[in-house]
């Protein structure tokens, strides 16, 4: 069975996370395109961390029988992996919009006809 | 030689010791066509070389890298109209007095593509170290392979194309070691393709961009994006005749 205290600190730190985030968004510090999978992670896991017996009938599920807060572990992993990966795809998708730019730049510049002076 | 609009595409990156020549060289071998540079915001004045002896410059406002750089030449051939265009490297590798056969298939209309290719039929005196000779012919086999037709010589920078190959190439052209890559994606674009024996010179001044640790990333980069490509679906383009 999870303690008690492992369920307290797990509901405080996923509603601490929800409270930054949405303060983040508030601030338009941080888009609500990117605000959603965090949002996710914070729900998961503060739904996982107060329904106690519901992470113990998971830990079942997937064999963890010694220590079911283990799964809020597992849960907050992946939930990190996902994060990461979705950033990689939107760092790629800059880095061809970056270089599509600096290219019409390039062609727009000669267009013109001198490139504007300065440091370069 | 035909009426046709031809291009020279020159990607060049801190080359102010070659461009020159390789301007020069360009314009006294085919005084028809246009030169651009592309300059890959150099550090030295390798865009007041090259516009200097009359070629049209694009100043990229970062580094972008080789590819990026062809592609942007690429654009511009597409955006001015350009029947033809001649990619050479900037170092002063490719020699422009070859231009003319690279574009001979072009102008009887047999190819879309051609590559300069060192190794056609082994001959050339082109002898790289042994690394990088297996790792340009494990590349080329790889390409036949997934491509459907020979190709001797993938990581050639010295390349001809038509209409259809500009189109392809301003639309669709890898950032970073894009050569082997470009060569699949035209192949499985259907352009037709066709292989030209040609020289590379050593180079004179600057350093090669490949270093050991790159070359470790060019390997596992490549083979990556070519197990990709053959996944993808690419639309099949008409070898372009006009």
């Amino acid at each position: 069975m999870t303690p008690v205290r492992v369920s307290i600190v797990g509901v405080l730190a996923s509603v601490l996370l929800i409270l930054v985030v949405l303060e983040l968004v508030r601030g338009r510090r941080l888009k609500e395109r990117y605000a959603l999978l965090w949002l996710a992670t914070g729900v998961v896991l503060l739904v996982l961390s107060a329904w106690r017996g519901g992470l113990n009938t998971i830990a079942g599920w997937v064999g963890i029988t010694s220590y079911p807060p283990a799964v809020l572990f597992a849960v907050a992993t992946l939930f990190i992996l996902l994060v990461l990966l979705h950033y990689s795809t939107v760092i790629s998708k800059l880095t061809d919009e970056n270089v599509e730019l600096a290219q019409r730049i390039a062609l727009l510049e000669e267009r013109v006809g001198r490139p504007p002076t300065g440091p370069r | 030689m035909t009426g046709l609009r031809t291009v020279a595409v020159v990607p060049a990156f801190d080359e102010s010791g070659a461009i020159g020549r390789v301007v020069g060289e360009i314009r006294a071998a085919q005084p028809g066509i246009d030169v651009v540079v592309v300059d890959d915001a150099s550090t030295d004045d390798t865009a007041a070389v090259a516009e200097a002896l009359g070629a049209t410059v694009l100043r990229l406002p970062f580094n972008v890298g080789i590819g990026g750089a062809v592609q942007t030449g690429f654009r511009y051939a597409l955006e001015e109209g350009y029947e033809r265009a001649v990619r050479l490297d900037g170092d002063g590798q490719h020699d422009a007095a070859e231009i003319g056969r690279l574009l001979g298939p072009l102008e009887r209309g047999e190819a879309d593509l051609v590559i300069g290719s060192r190794f056609v039929d082994g001959g050339g005196s082109y002898r790289p170290p042994f690394g990088r000779r297996l790792g340009i012919r494990v590349f080329a086999r790889l390409v036949s392979l997934l491509g459907g037709q020979r190709v001797t010589d993938t990581t050639s920078g010295f390349i001809a194309l038509d209409r259809a190959g500009i189109e392809l190439f301003a639309r669709e052209y890898p950032h970073d070691y894009p050569e082997v890559e470009a060569t699949l994606v035209a192949l499985r674009s259907g352009l037709r393709l066709s292989q030209v024996q040609v020289e590379m010179r050593e180079r004179e001044t600057g350093a090669s961009s490949i270093t050991f640790v790159r070359s470790l990333y060019y390997i596992v980069k490549v083979l990556l994006a070519l197990l990709v490509a053959s996944l993808r679906r690419y639309p099949r383009l008409e070898g372009a005749r006009r």
